[in-house]
Protein backbone atom coordinates (compact mmCIF):
# COMPACT_ATOMS: atom_id res chain seq x y z
CA UNK A 1 0.00 0.00 0.00
CA UNK A 2 1.46 3.42 -0.31
CA UNK A 3 1.52 5.62 2.62
CA UNK A 4 1.81 9.01 0.88
CA UNK A 5 -2.14 8.77 -0.19
CA UNK A 6 -4.39 9.75 2.18
CA UNK A 7 -7.99 9.42 2.27
CA UNK A 8 -10.84 8.32 4.61
CA UNK A 9 -9.99 4.08 4.62
CA UNK A 10 -6.49 5.38 5.37
CA UNK A 11 -5.26 4.04 9.01
CA UNK A 12 -2.57 6.26 10.64
CA UNK A 13 -0.30 5.52 13.48
CA UNK A 14 2.74 7.22 14.96
CA UNK A 15 5.95 6.63 12.98
CA UNK A 16 7.83 4.66 15.41
CA UNK A 17 10.84 6.74 16.12
CA UNK A 18 7.96 9.31 17.60
CA UNK A 19 6.71 8.35 21.28
CA UNK A 20 3.33 10.52 21.65
CA UNK A 21 2.79 10.78 25.47
CA UNK A 22 0.51 12.78 28.02
CA UNK A 23 2.60 15.34 30.27
CA UNK A 24 0.91 16.47 33.15
CA UNK A 25 3.22 18.95 34.26
CA UNK A 26 2.75 20.69 30.68
CA UNK A 27 -0.51 19.72 30.07
CA UNK A 28 -0.35 18.53 27.28
CA UNK A 29 0.35 15.94 24.73
CA UNK A 30 4.08 15.80 23.43
CA UNK A 31 5.97 13.79 20.72
CA UNK A 32 8.89 12.85 21.59
CA UNK A 33 12.08 11.84 19.06
CA UNK A 34 15.98 11.90 19.59
CA UNK A 35 17.01 14.88 21.52
CA UNK A 36 13.83 16.77 21.13
CA UNK A 37 10.24 16.89 21.95
CA UNK A 38 6.71 18.93 20.22
CA UNK A 39 4.53 20.21 22.53
CA UNK A 40 0.86 19.48 21.06
CA UNK A 41 -1.86 21.94 21.41
CA UNK A 42 -5.22 20.36 22.66
CA UNK A 43 -6.93 19.23 19.15
CA UNK A 44 -3.57 17.96 17.81
CA UNK A 45 -3.16 15.84 20.78
CA UNK A 46 -6.65 14.35 20.85
CA UNK A 47 -6.63 13.78 16.82
CA UNK A 48 -2.82 11.87 17.42
CA UNK A 49 -3.76 9.88 20.68
CA UNK A 50 -6.82 8.11 18.27
CA UNK A 51 -4.26 7.50 15.24
CA UNK A 52 -3.28 3.62 16.74
CA UNK A 53 -2.91 2.07 13.08
CA UNK A 54 -6.34 0.28 13.49
CA UNK A 55 -9.02 3.05 13.25
CA UNK A 56 -9.33 4.79 9.78
CA UNK A 57 -9.61 8.64 9.54
CA UNK A 58 -13.23 8.35 8.74
CA UNK A 59 -13.79 6.49 12.24
CA UNK A 60 -11.19 8.55 14.25
CA UNK A 61 -13.61 11.94 12.68
CA UNK A 62 -16.52 10.00 13.54
CA UNK A 63 -15.12 9.29 17.01
CA UNK A 64 -13.98 12.82 17.80
CA UNK A 65 -17.69 14.30 16.35
CA UNK A 66 -18.97 12.36 19.13
CA UNK A 67 -16.59 13.02 22.16
CA UNK A 68 -16.75 16.82 21.32
CA UNK A 69 -20.83 16.75 20.24
CA UNK A 70 -19.70 18.62 17.04
CA UNK A 71 -19.85 18.08 13.15
CA UNK A 72 -17.88 19.69 10.20
CA UNK A 73 -14.55 19.07 11.39
CA UNK A 74 -13.36 16.64 8.98
CA UNK A 75 -11.79 19.18 6.78
CA UNK A 76 -9.16 20.95 9.63
CA UNK A 77 -8.58 17.41 10.77
CA UNK A 78 -7.39 16.26 7.17
CA UNK A 79 -5.14 19.07 6.78
CA UNK A 80 -3.97 18.21 9.82
CA UNK A 81 -3.19 14.71 9.65
CA UNK A 82 -1.78 15.59 5.99
CA UNK A 83 0.95 17.93 8.15
CA UNK A 84 1.32 15.62 10.34
CA UNK A 85 2.82 13.19 7.41
CA UNK A 86 4.95 15.52 6.08
CA UNK A 87 6.59 16.13 9.31
CA UNK A 88 6.98 12.87 9.85
CA UNK A 89 4.88 12.12 13.07
CA UNK A 90 2.76 9.95 11.30
CA UNK A 91 2.51 7.02 8.52
CA UNK A 92 -0.48 5.41 6.83
CA UNK A 93 -1.64 1.48 7.24
CA UNK A 94 1.46 0.16 8.91
CA UNK B 1 -10.01 34.06 54.03
CA UNK B 2 -10.84 33.51 50.41
CA UNK B 3 -9.49 36.93 50.19
CA UNK B 4 -6.34 36.32 51.54
CA UNK B 5 -5.28 33.20 49.12
CA UNK B 6 -6.13 35.81 46.05
CA UNK B 7 -3.26 38.53 47.56
CA UNK B 8 -0.71 35.23 48.07
CA UNK B 9 -1.17 34.18 44.95
CA UNK B 10 -0.69 37.54 43.46
CA UNK B 11 2.40 37.46 45.30
CA UNK B 12 3.32 34.53 44.43
CA UNK B 13 2.81 35.51 40.57
CA UNK B 14 4.42 38.56 40.87
CA UNK B 15 8.17 36.72 41.15
CA UNK B 16 9.62 34.98 37.66
CA UNK B 17 8.69 31.38 37.84
CA UNK B 18 11.06 28.98 35.50
CA UNK B 19 8.77 26.32 33.93
CA UNK B 20 9.81 22.70 33.93
CA UNK B 21 13.44 21.27 33.81
CA UNK B 22 12.04 19.49 30.49
CA UNK B 23 15.77 18.29 29.48
CA UNK B 24 17.73 16.19 32.26
CA UNK B 25 21.20 15.67 31.14
CA UNK B 26 23.41 13.17 33.41
CA UNK B 27 27.01 12.75 32.81
CA UNK B 28 27.60 9.41 34.75
CA UNK B 29 30.97 9.37 34.84
CA UNK B 30 34.11 11.01 33.53
CA UNK B 31 35.72 8.15 32.64
CA UNK B 32 36.25 7.80 29.30
CA UNK B 33 38.84 5.48 26.91
CA UNK B 34 39.20 8.28 24.47
CA UNK B 35 41.31 11.86 24.88
CA UNK B 36 39.48 13.52 22.23
CA UNK B 37 40.86 17.28 22.24
CA UNK B 38 37.88 18.87 21.94
CA UNK B 39 35.75 17.29 24.75
CA UNK B 40 33.79 20.00 26.50
CA UNK B 41 34.52 17.87 30.26
CA UNK B 42 36.46 20.68 32.55
CA UNK B 43 40.41 20.25 32.14
CA UNK B 44 40.40 19.25 35.80
CA UNK B 45 38.09 16.83 35.81
CA UNK B 46 40.48 14.10 37.21
CA UNK B 47 40.19 16.39 40.76
CA UNK B 48 36.44 15.95 40.61
CA UNK B 49 34.95 13.96 43.85
CA UNK B 50 33.55 9.99 43.83
CA UNK B 51 30.70 9.53 41.49
CA UNK B 52 27.33 9.17 42.30
CA UNK B 53 26.09 6.14 43.47
CA UNK B 54 23.15 4.17 41.45
CA UNK B 55 20.58 5.16 43.87
CA UNK B 56 21.58 8.71 43.58
CA UNK B 57 21.23 8.80 39.94
CA UNK B 58 17.82 6.71 40.62
CA UNK B 59 16.71 9.58 43.50
CA UNK B 60 17.48 12.18 40.82
CA UNK B 61 15.99 10.88 38.50
CA UNK B 62 12.68 10.16 40.41
CA UNK B 63 12.52 13.56 41.67
CA UNK B 64 13.39 15.51 37.90
CA UNK B 65 10.72 13.63 36.72
CA UNK B 66 8.15 14.59 39.36
CA UNK B 67 9.67 18.01 38.39
CA UNK B 68 8.51 17.51 34.23
CA UNK B 69 11.97 16.50 33.07
CA UNK B 70 10.99 13.83 30.06
CA UNK B 71 14.05 14.19 27.83
CA UNK B 72 16.89 12.21 29.16
CA UNK B 73 20.52 12.45 28.03
CA UNK B 74 23.17 9.83 29.66
CA UNK B 75 26.29 10.97 29.05
CA UNK B 76 29.67 11.29 30.28
CA UNK B 77 32.79 10.56 29.77
CA UNK B 78 31.99 7.52 28.35
CA UNK B 79 28.31 6.55 29.64
CA UNK B 80 28.85 2.82 29.13
CA UNK B 81 31.75 2.72 31.31
CA UNK B 82 29.01 2.95 34.01
CA UNK B 83 28.06 -0.78 35.14
CA UNK B 84 24.74 0.04 36.50
CA UNK B 85 23.60 2.29 32.96
CA UNK B 86 21.09 -0.99 32.55
CA UNK B 87 19.24 -0.19 35.91
CA UNK B 88 19.44 3.70 35.49
CA UNK B 89 18.04 3.26 32.35
CA UNK B 90 14.97 0.83 33.01
CA UNK B 91 14.20 3.55 36.16
CA UNK B 92 14.15 6.10 33.55
CA UNK B 93 11.92 3.80 31.35
CA UNK B 94 9.46 3.06 33.68
CA UNK B 95 8.94 6.63 35.17
CA UNK B 96 8.09 8.20 31.30
CA UNK B 97 11.62 9.54 30.29
CA UNK B 98 12.64 9.58 26.58
CA UNK B 99 16.17 8.15 27.24
CA UNK B 100 19.26 9.32 24.59
CA UNK B 101 22.34 7.54 25.40
CA UNK B 102 24.76 9.85 24.31
CA UNK B 103 28.12 7.22 23.53
CA UNK B 104 31.15 6.86 21.83
CA UNK B 105 30.25 3.36 21.26
CA UNK B 106 33.37 1.88 22.82
CA UNK B 107 31.74 -0.81 25.35
CA UNK B 108 28.68 -1.27 23.20
CA UNK B 109 28.50 -5.07 22.53
CA UNK B 110 25.81 -6.96 21.75
CA UNK B 111 25.15 -8.08 24.98
CA UNK B 112 25.00 -4.96 26.51
CA UNK B 113 22.96 -3.69 23.84
CA UNK B 114 20.41 -6.13 23.98
CA UNK B 115 19.97 -5.66 27.21
CA UNK B 116 19.86 -1.75 27.39
CA UNK B 117 16.86 -2.20 23.84
CA UNK B 118 15.03 -4.65 27.16
CA UNK B 119 15.76 -1.91 29.98
CA UNK B 120 13.53 0.96 27.31
CA UNK B 121 16.36 2.81 25.71
CA UNK B 122 15.01 5.12 23.22
CA UNK B 123 17.64 6.11 20.82
CA UNK B 124 21.60 6.18 20.23
CA UNK B 125 24.06 9.07 19.55
CA UNK B 126 26.68 7.94 18.77
CA UNK B 127 29.72 10.09 18.06
CA UNK B 128 32.67 9.65 15.26
CA UNK B 129 36.02 12.04 15.21
CA UNK B 130 36.09 12.12 11.31
CA UNK B 131 34.86 10.06 8.18
CA UNK B 132 38.92 8.53 7.99
CA UNK B 133 40.59 6.15 9.73
CA UNK B 134 43.33 7.91 10.33
CA UNK B 135 41.77 11.30 11.64
CA UNK B 136 39.33 9.39 14.00
CA UNK B 137 41.97 7.53 15.85
CA UNK B 138 44.26 10.18 15.69
CA UNK B 139 41.81 13.20 17.00
CA UNK B 140 40.80 10.62 19.90
CA UNK B 141 44.22 9.59 20.41
CA UNK B 142 42.46 5.26 20.21
CA UNK B 143 42.33 3.34 17.64
CA UNK B 144 38.16 2.99 17.51
CA UNK B 145 37.46 3.66 13.99
CA UNK B 146 36.64 0.25 13.24
CA UNK B 147 34.92 -0.31 16.51
CA UNK B 148 32.38 2.59 16.11
CA UNK B 149 31.10 0.98 12.48
CA UNK B 150 30.57 -2.07 14.75
CA UNK B 151 28.37 -0.10 16.92
CA UNK B 152 26.42 1.62 14.33
CA UNK B 153 25.67 -1.93 12.94
CA UNK B 154 24.05 -2.94 16.43
CA UNK B 155 22.22 0.06 16.44
CA UNK B 156 20.64 -0.47 13.41
CA UNK B 157 20.20 -4.93 14.03
CA UNK B 158 18.20 -3.41 17.30
CA UNK B 159 16.36 -1.20 15.81
CA UNK B 160 17.59 2.27 17.42
CA UNK B 161 16.84 5.65 16.14
CA UNK B 162 20.84 6.92 15.47
CA UNK B 163 22.21 10.03 15.78
CA UNK B 164 25.30 9.97 14.11
CA UNK B 165 27.35 12.80 15.68
CA UNK B 166 30.52 14.42 14.85
CA UNK B 167 32.32 17.76 16.12
CA UNK B 168 33.76 19.66 13.53
CA UNK B 169 36.99 21.86 13.44
CA UNK B 170 39.47 22.72 11.70
CA UNK B 171 41.45 19.11 10.81
CA UNK B 172 37.98 17.88 9.74
CA UNK B 173 35.54 20.52 8.30
CA UNK B 174 36.82 19.64 5.08
CA UNK B 175 35.21 16.31 4.61
CA UNK B 176 31.80 16.89 5.48
CA UNK B 177 30.74 15.45 2.34
CA UNK B 178 32.85 12.34 3.31
CA UNK B 179 30.97 12.45 6.84
CA UNK B 180 27.29 12.94 5.04
CA UNK B 181 27.90 9.78 3.05
CA UNK B 182 29.49 7.83 5.77
CA UNK B 183 25.79 8.60 7.79
CA UNK B 184 23.80 7.73 5.02
CA UNK B 185 25.58 4.33 3.88
CA UNK B 186 25.40 3.30 8.16
CA UNK B 187 21.51 4.30 8.02
CA UNK B 188 21.62 6.71 10.56
CA UNK B 189 17.88 8.98 10.97
CA UNK B 190 20.12 12.01 12.06
CA UNK B 191 23.68 13.34 11.41
CA UNK B 192 24.43 16.01 14.11
CA UNK B 193 27.62 18.37 12.56
CA UNK B 194 28.70 19.95 15.57
CA UNK B 195 30.99 23.11 15.34
CA UNK B 196 33.09 22.98 17.70
CA UNK B 197 32.60 24.92 20.79
CA UNK B 198 35.05 26.22 22.73
CA UNK B 199 34.84 25.10 26.29
CA UNK B 200 37.22 22.84 27.88
CA UNK B 201 40.02 20.63 26.33
CA UNK B 202 38.36 22.72 23.25
CA UNK B 203 39.11 26.18 24.41
CA UNK B 204 42.87 24.73 25.76
CA UNK B 205 43.16 23.68 22.00
CA UNK B 206 41.34 26.66 20.44
CA UNK B 207 44.10 27.95 18.02
CA UNK B 208 44.36 24.50 16.75
CA UNK B 209 41.12 23.58 15.97
CA UNK B 210 39.43 26.80 14.63
CA UNK B 211 38.52 26.09 10.86
CA UNK B 212 38.91 29.41 8.82
CA UNK B 213 36.45 31.34 7.48
CA UNK B 214 36.59 29.60 3.89
CA UNK B 215 36.36 26.29 5.23
CA UNK B 216 32.97 27.22 7.77
CA UNK B 217 31.54 28.63 4.24
CA UNK B 218 32.86 25.39 2.29
CA UNK B 219 31.45 23.14 4.91
CA UNK B 220 28.19 25.31 5.15
CA UNK B 221 27.54 25.04 1.12
CA UNK B 222 28.43 21.15 1.11
CA UNK B 223 25.40 20.91 3.77
CA UNK B 224 23.24 23.02 1.49
CA UNK B 225 23.43 20.77 -1.40
CA UNK B 226 23.16 17.71 0.61
CA UNK B 227 20.19 18.52 2.11
CA UNK B 228 18.61 19.24 -1.31
CA UNK B 229 19.26 16.27 -2.73
CA UNK B 230 18.71 13.77 0.19
CA UNK B 231 17.08 11.19 -1.30
CA UNK B 232 16.51 9.48 2.26
CA UNK B 233 14.88 10.78 4.83
CA UNK B 234 17.96 11.75 7.02
CA UNK B 235 17.86 14.82 9.01
CA UNK B 236 21.35 17.29 9.26
CA UNK B 237 21.17 19.22 12.78
CA UNK B 238 24.13 21.65 12.68
CA UNK B 239 25.68 23.67 15.57
CA UNK B 240 26.19 27.10 14.07
CA UNK B 241 30.44 27.83 14.34
CA UNK B 242 29.23 30.93 16.53
CA UNK B 243 32.92 32.79 16.26
CA UNK B 244 31.48 33.41 12.52
CA UNK B 245 28.47 34.59 13.72
CA UNK B 246 27.18 38.51 14.14
CA UNK B 247 24.69 37.37 16.98
CA UNK B 248 25.63 35.16 19.82
CA UNK B 249 23.43 31.64 20.10
CA UNK B 250 20.11 31.49 22.47
CA UNK B 251 22.52 29.30 24.93
CA UNK B 252 20.27 26.94 26.68
CA UNK B 253 17.53 28.55 25.63
CA UNK B 254 18.56 31.07 28.64
CA UNK B 255 20.00 29.66 31.38
CA UNK B 256 17.53 27.75 33.89
CA UNK B 257 14.78 28.01 31.44
CA UNK B 258 14.86 23.85 30.30
CA UNK B 259 17.78 22.60 30.80
CA UNK B 260 19.60 20.94 33.67
CA UNK B 261 22.81 18.94 33.96
CA UNK B 262 24.27 16.92 37.33
CA UNK B 263 27.88 16.14 37.09
CA UNK B 264 29.65 13.01 37.75
CA UNK B 265 30.27 14.13 41.62
CA UNK B 266 26.31 15.43 41.67
CA UNK B 267 26.90 19.20 41.10
CA UNK B 268 23.63 20.62 39.46
CA UNK B 269 24.82 22.91 36.72
CA UNK B 270 22.51 25.14 34.29
CA UNK B 271 24.97 24.35 31.52
CA UNK B 272 27.66 21.57 30.59
CA UNK B 273 30.31 24.36 31.43
CA UNK B 274 28.61 26.60 33.86
CA UNK B 275 30.82 25.13 36.63
CA UNK B 276 33.77 27.88 35.67
CA UNK B 277 31.47 31.12 36.14
CA UNK B 278 33.06 32.83 39.45
CA UNK B 279 31.10 33.95 42.01
CA UNK B 280 28.13 31.57 41.83
CA UNK B 281 27.34 28.61 44.02
CA UNK B 282 25.89 25.52 42.25
CA UNK B 283 24.27 23.20 44.67
CA UNK B 284 24.21 19.32 44.95
CA UNK B 285 22.09 16.48 44.49
CA UNK B 286 23.92 15.00 47.22
CA UNK B 287 22.67 17.66 49.68
CA UNK B 288 19.50 19.30 47.80
CA UNK B 289 16.19 17.90 45.86
CA UNK B 290 16.00 18.45 42.68
CA UNK B 291 12.68 20.90 43.07
CA UNK B 292 14.64 23.44 45.35
CA UNK B 293 17.99 23.07 42.87
CA UNK B 294 15.58 24.11 40.14
CA UNK B 295 13.28 26.72 41.67
CA UNK B 296 15.34 28.16 45.32
CA UNK B 297 18.82 27.48 44.50
CA UNK B 298 21.10 30.74 43.67
CA UNK B 299 23.23 28.75 41.16
CA UNK B 300 19.85 28.42 39.00
CA UNK B 301 18.15 31.87 39.93
CA UNK B 302 21.41 33.85 38.79
CA UNK B 303 20.98 33.92 35.37
CA UNK B 304 17.28 33.67 35.07
CA UNK B 305 15.31 36.82 33.67
CA UNK B 306 17.60 39.85 32.74
CA UNK B 307 18.33 41.58 36.19
CA UNK B 308 21.99 40.22 35.76
CA UNK B 309 22.20 41.94 32.12
CA UNK B 310 25.13 44.69 31.69
CA UNK B 311 24.82 46.64 28.27
CA UNK B 312 24.35 46.77 25.76
CA UNK B 313 22.67 44.01 26.56
CA UNK B 314 20.32 45.44 29.01
CA UNK B 315 18.64 47.73 26.76
CA UNK B 316 19.08 45.59 23.25
CA UNK B 317 15.35 44.81 21.55
CA UNK B 318 17.01 41.61 20.74
CA UNK B 319 16.84 40.04 24.42
CA UNK B 320 14.39 38.14 24.03
CA UNK B 321 15.66 36.42 21.77
CA UNK B 322 19.01 35.71 22.33
CA UNK B 323 19.56 36.29 26.17
CA UNK B 324 23.28 38.18 25.66
CA UNK B 325 24.55 34.60 24.19
CA UNK B 326 26.77 32.51 26.40
CA UNK B 327 27.58 33.48 29.96
CA UNK B 328 30.58 30.45 29.71
CA UNK B 329 31.79 32.34 26.55
CA UNK B 330 31.63 35.99 27.77
CA UNK B 331 33.94 34.73 30.98
CA UNK B 332 36.31 33.01 29.45
CA UNK B 333 36.56 35.72 26.49
CA UNK B 334 36.07 39.25 28.80
CA UNK B 335 36.58 37.69 32.53
CA UNK B 336 33.36 39.00 33.38
CA UNK B 337 30.40 36.45 33.01
CA UNK B 338 27.57 39.59 32.94
CA UNK B 339 28.59 41.09 29.90
CA UNK B 340 27.70 40.37 26.37
CA UNK B 341 28.66 37.13 24.69
CA UNK B 342 31.23 38.91 22.42
CA UNK B 343 30.12 37.01 19.51
CA UNK B 344 27.41 39.75 19.12
CA UNK B 345 28.74 42.40 16.93
CA UNK B 346 27.43 44.92 19.39
CA UNK B 347 29.38 43.50 22.28
CA UNK B 348 32.33 46.01 22.97
CA UNK B 349 34.26 43.02 22.91
CA UNK B 350 33.52 41.76 19.88
CA UNK B 351 37.09 42.12 18.55
CA UNK B 352 38.33 39.13 20.40
CA UNK B 353 36.07 36.97 18.65
CA UNK B 354 37.02 38.67 15.25
CA UNK B 355 40.46 38.21 16.06
CA UNK B 356 40.60 34.39 17.20
CA UNK B 357 38.08 33.19 14.21
CA UNK B 358 41.13 35.59 12.07
CA UNK B 359 44.35 33.90 13.79
CA UNK B 360 43.20 31.01 11.41
CA UNK B 361 43.53 32.34 8.48
CA UNK B 362 47.37 31.94 9.67
CA UNK B 363 49.15 29.30 7.86
CA UNK B 364 51.41 28.54 11.20
CA UNK B 365 48.05 27.75 13.08
CA UNK B 366 48.88 23.82 13.50
CA UNK B 367 52.13 24.79 14.93
CA UNK B 368 51.36 23.77 18.38
CA UNK B 369 50.63 20.40 19.16
CA UNK B 370 46.80 19.48 20.16
CA UNK B 371 46.50 18.60 23.85
CA UNK B 372 44.36 15.54 24.45
CA UNK B 373 42.02 14.66 26.96
CA UNK B 374 43.75 12.74 29.95
CA UNK B 375 44.07 12.36 33.62
CA UNK B 376 47.77 13.57 33.46
CA UNK B 377 47.07 16.31 31.27
CA UNK B 378 44.04 16.99 33.55
CA UNK B 379 46.24 17.32 36.40
CA UNK B 380 48.24 19.70 34.77
CA UNK B 381 47.92 23.36 34.95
Amino acid sequence: MNDRSIDAASRPAIERHFRLQWESVQNAHVLLYPEGMIKLNGSAGEILKRCNGRATIAQIIADLEDAYTTTGIASSVMAFLILAVEKRWLVMNP
Amino acid sequence: MAGDESVNSELVEAHFKPGPPLWLLLELTYRCPLHCAFCYNPTDFARSGPELTTEDWLRVLREARALGSVQLGLSGGEPLAREDLEVIVAEAHRLGFYINLITSGVGLNESRIRALKAAGLDHIQLSFQDSSRRMNDFLSSTRTFDLKFKAAALIKQYDFPMVLNVVLHRLNIDHVEEILGMADRLGAEYVELANTQYYGWAWRNRRQLMPSRQQVERAEDVMRRFRERAGRPMRIYFVVPDYFERRPKACMNGLGSIFIVITPDGTALPCHAARMLPGVEFPNVRSARMAQIWFESAGFNHFRGDDWMKEPCRSCPEKARDFGGCRCQAYLLTGDAANADPVCDLSPHHHLVKSAAAGAEESHAEEKPLIFRSISASLTP
